[in-house]
């Protein structure tokens, strides 16, 4: 008889799939570039852009070099991984049967770059309009390598602590949204305020640039939610569907949370349907459409008065990272051990709804391990900077506006 | 004597003022988009989580040389063209003017301001010197 039958278990069906989905998830960080730029005064859209932008070109390389190696080499005690993947040595076209059975493990190392890429692109709408460039760079690599990647090692690495301990966070609820959310919060805590916030009204300098933004990060979050499914499958489709109704359900709500302020405003409607896109997103491959709607349906009131408070507290966390991603995708993750099924997914389990009330100290776990973590890390990093080589432009140069004194470039002429 | 008059109006009321002036043979004017408040402050606008106040509002600023003779008449147009009873309906200032020359006739004074078709040449007013 002949040698072994060899099976290539690579799926093409799977593979098209997650090649689109690692396209739609790189396309968020220009939408949210855009998202972010269009709510910046004018004499800051360049930059603003920029603080998106960079990071495509900053963990494109270090994602490479040693990022994903950390996020997913061998587990070294349940804390980080290994260096056995770095300069992705052994990130080969082959499947992985640890994280990529049926696609090439280059495949998803990619797919998950796109999200190391994005996550630290979130946090710069707490700074933006006075962060120093350099100290900016700086922050965002110790970061990358200090924050997100022990952090995606933990809930997401073959081995990682909170991954055995059972938590389910589908796409990202702990790994980006929170973890961003709350070092938004801490940066601009100690960052402090732009100059005159509070006196002078900061207006958006161009809400369609928002709107567009918001639009492509929806789609975008097809692939980031759908695509986690690291398959082309019937979990693929209810995460899909979930984002979806998610986005819709909180898009409406905040719709009309504002038509009680006033007037149903457009800013207003396109930043509640991104808050319904970071909401589900722990849970969208876990929990129903119907549950969904609930997750969308809370996540809207949950943030907007959240944002409410911050500025009354006379907090400039500028373009509400926290009140977006930290506060919404936190609910996202206590609902996923409400209304997790597995009859949705027999890969995760169920949650309190479904006879496992257990599930839910899982997640409040989780979210406090990631909160305290994430918060505590960046304070510190941010604290060392601001004392070291500074975190702010000059007065000067702040109302000049970082396009012209960051960059020697304006956005309109 | 030639006066100038700078008409602060809404953005709004542009198209109004400008065919009242229009009709009347206000033939010549420019106007720029200014930003400012007045009494009642500003205005409240949405944000993504409620409202605030904006206090520089955009205004257009219509700016007309014109004869002392046909001064009243104008006012009495753009008062009526840009009003709408509520606050920020605007402001006029009148001023001397001093001279006005025409870059490409060198006409100078009220003949630098006279075109065809004008507020004078309607009224059969005689063009006088200066």
């Amino acid at each position: 008889m002949g040698g072994d039958i060899v099976v290539n278990p690579i799926n093409a069906g799977d593979t098209a799939w997650i090649l689109v989905c690692c396209s739609l998830v790189l396309l968020m960080t220009p939408a949210l570039a855009l998202f972010y730029g269009g709510m910046v005064r004018r004499k800051n859209v360049l930059s603003t852009l920029t603080l998106s932008y960079i990071f495509m070109a900053l963990i494109g390389v270090q994602w490479v070099v040693y990022g994903y190696s950390l996020a997913f080499g061998s587990d070294i005690k349940g804390l980080i991984g290994g260096l056995n993947f770095v300069g992705f040595t052994g990130v080969d076209a082959l499947p992985n049967g640890n994280y990529s059975k049926t696609i090439p493990h280059g495949l998803f190392a990619a797919f998950q770059m796109m999200f190391a890429v994005i996550t630290p692109a979130l946090i710069t709408g707490a700074f933006v309009e006075r962060v120093k460039f350099k100290s900016f760079l700086l922050f965002s690599l110790l970061w990358a390598t200090l924050v997100y990647d022990p952090l995606c090692h933990w809930v997401w690495g073959q081995g990682g602590w909170l991954k055995e301990m059972g938590v389910l966070d589908f796409a990202g609820g702990t790994v980006v949204h929170i973890a961003a959310g709350f070092s938004a919060l801490a940066f601009a805590l100690v960052i402090g305020p732009r100059k005159g916030y509070g006196k002078s009204p900061m207006e958006p300098n161009n809400i369609p640039l928002t709107v567009l933004g918001a639009g492509l990060l929806w789609v975008g979050w097809f692939g980031f939610n759908a695509g986690s499914a690291l398959a082309a499958n019937g979990i693929a489709v209810n995460a899909l569907l979930t984002t979806n109704t998610s986005a819709a359900t909180a898009g409406l709500v905040w719709m009309l949370l504002s038509w009680l302020d006033g007037r149903p405003s457009t800013l207003g409607i396109a930043t509640g349907m991104v808050v319904g896109l970071a909401a589900v997103t722990p849970a969208s491959g876990y929990v129903t459409p119907l549950a969904a709607m609930v997750i969308g349906g809370v996540a809207a009131p949950l943030s907007y008065y959240t944002m409410r408070f911050r500025d009354r507290r006379k907090l400039d966390e500028s373009l509400d990272v926290w009140a977006c991603h930290g506060i919404s995708s936190s609910w996202g993750m206590v609902a996923t051990g409400l209304f997790a099924t597995m009859a949705v997914n027999s890969n995760g389990t169920n949650g309190l709804f479904f006879g496992n009330p257990g599930q839910i100290g899982v997640q409040l776990f989780a979210v406090m391990v990631t909160i305290i973590y994430c918060f505590g890390v960046t304070y510190v990093l941010a604290k060392l900077l601001s004392w070291s080589i500074g975190l702010r432009v000059t007065v000067m140069e702040e109302e000049v506006g970082l396009d012209i004194s960051s960059h020697g470039e304006r956005s309109y002429s | 004597m030639l006066k100038k008059i700078e008409a602060i109006i809404r953005e709004d009321k542009v198209n109004d003022v400008k065919d009242a002036l229009e009709k009347i043979g206000i033939v010549g004017l420019n106007m720029f988009e200014i930003r400012g408040h007045g009494r009642q402050g500003g205005i409240q606008l949405l944000g993504r989580a409620g409202t605030y106040q904006v206090n520089m509002l955009t205004k257009i600023q219509i700016n007309i040389v014109l004869s002392d003779r046909n001064l009243e008449e104008t006012i009495q147009t753009i008062l009526d063209s840009a009003y709408t009873g509520e606050p920020g309906d605007g402001l006029l200032f009148v001023y001397p003017v001093e001279e006005v020359i025409r870059v490409r006739t060198r006409e100078r004074g009220q003949d630098a301001v006279m075109y065809p078709g004008d507020i004078d040449e309607r009224k059969g007013r005689a063009k006088v010197g200066h």
